[in-house]
């Protein structure tokens, strides 16, 4: 089953004004039983208002063993952190 | 008002005994995914079953529960179509089956939703959008076994073959229901006909299916007269009431 069925990846937005949020992968034939098996396994619960299926070999992604130089040279570099402004109080929260 | 007790009867057995057919393949599915739709798909049907037979046993007013009537009943008590009593088969018999049962239900709760008793119309708003996903999850895996390999179209033509013969019963009408149809309170089941070939019509020219002749239609669940294989469901269906009565969780 898993050798001929492709994987997808599934995407929910809980609800709208959110991002849709990885939540996890599923096998299924084509695109259009992809998205009845993502609503059936993923949003049993009321979990979300719009599923994105994608093709799992369609995603690529970065190689864990260049972890160390992919992200490792940010860590000491707090000043990207927009933390160090004074902002006035009428402002507000930001 | 015992038609509209035995009419509303009809319709939660239905949903009751084609309920409990989908579950059976919890545990057994071909594949995770579908091992979580048809719980879901049968869960949808047995809501609508429990809110139909508490309804029928308020009307009734004897003191029965809506758990004597699901389980405390004998074979020949039970009015659900022969459809939904028919056995899981194949997967691609039970996709029939439900495709069948739901490309009448979606429109027949849809004109249901007007009725004047609050109760069919409370069901009816929610169960129209249930068996519009049940036609649309069937009926995409209808396509698929029908125009597919070898032996998927073999088993979906099979499956034709044994249940066309059961769907002209669906659009039979009960005298009690016949009465309910009389007063407004129920959609004509014959009145949802041309909805129902246009679906099948659709589905199975994708699926590469003919709708074959049927020279012996195949009816009686109304009356209660059923196949053989009903017995058996019932018997495990009710098995745990009748040994331990009043058993709850």
């Amino acid at each position: 089953m898993a050798q001929e069925t492709p994987l997808w990846e599934v995407f929910i937005r809980p609800r709208n004004g959110l991002s849709h949020k990885h939540v996890g992968s599923l096998h299924a034939a084509d695109e259009v039983l992809a998205l009845q098996a993502a609503r059936d396994v993923y949003t049993r619960r009321g979990e979300g208002v719009s599923i994105w299926v994608v093709p799992s070999r369609a995603i690529t992604a970065s190689d864990p063993d260049h972890a160390a130089e992919t992200f490792e040279p940010t860590a000491d570099k707090i000043y990207r952190h927009p933390s160090f402004y004074d902002i006035p109080d009428d402002v507000g929260h930001m | 008002m015992p038609a509209l007790f035995d009419a509303v009867l009809e319709l939660a057995d239905d949903h009751l005994i084609l309920g409990h057919r989908l579950s059976e393949w919890c545990g057994h599915a071909p594949m995770l995914e579908e091992d979580l739709a048809l719980p879901n798909m049968a869960l949808d049907l047995i809501g609508t079953a429990r809110t139909l037979y508490d309804y029928a046993a308020q009307l009734e007013g004897k003191g029965r529960s809506e758990d004597d009537l699901a389980f405390l009943r004998v074979e020949r008590e039970y009015r659900n179509l022969l459809i939904c009593e028919r056995p899981n088969g194949d997967f691609a018999q039970t996709m029939l089956r439900q495709l069948y049962f739901a490309a009448f239900m979606e429109p027949y709760w849809a004109a249901a939703v007007d009725s004047p008793d609050a109760v069919i119309r409370g069901v009816a708003g929610k169960a129209m959008k249930e068996m519009a996903y049940h036609v649309r999850h069937a009926g995409e895996w209808v396509i698929r076994l029908g125009d597919g390999t070898e032996d998927s179209a073999a088993r979906m033509q099979a499956a034709v073959a044994e249940l066309h013969r059961f769907t002209g019963e669906i659009f039979e009408e009960s005298a009690a229901s016949a009465a309910l149809v009389a007063e407004g309170v129920l959609p004509a089941r014959a009145g949802m006909r041309p909805a129902w070939d246009r679906v099948i019509g659709m589905i199975f020219a994708e699926a590469m299916l003919e709708a074959p002749e049927v020279p012996y239609p195949q009816t009686g669940g109304r009356r209660g007269l059923h196949g053989e294989h009903l017995g058996h469901l019932l018997a495990e269906m009710q098995y745990l009431q009748r040994a331990y009565p009043g058993a709850t969780w």
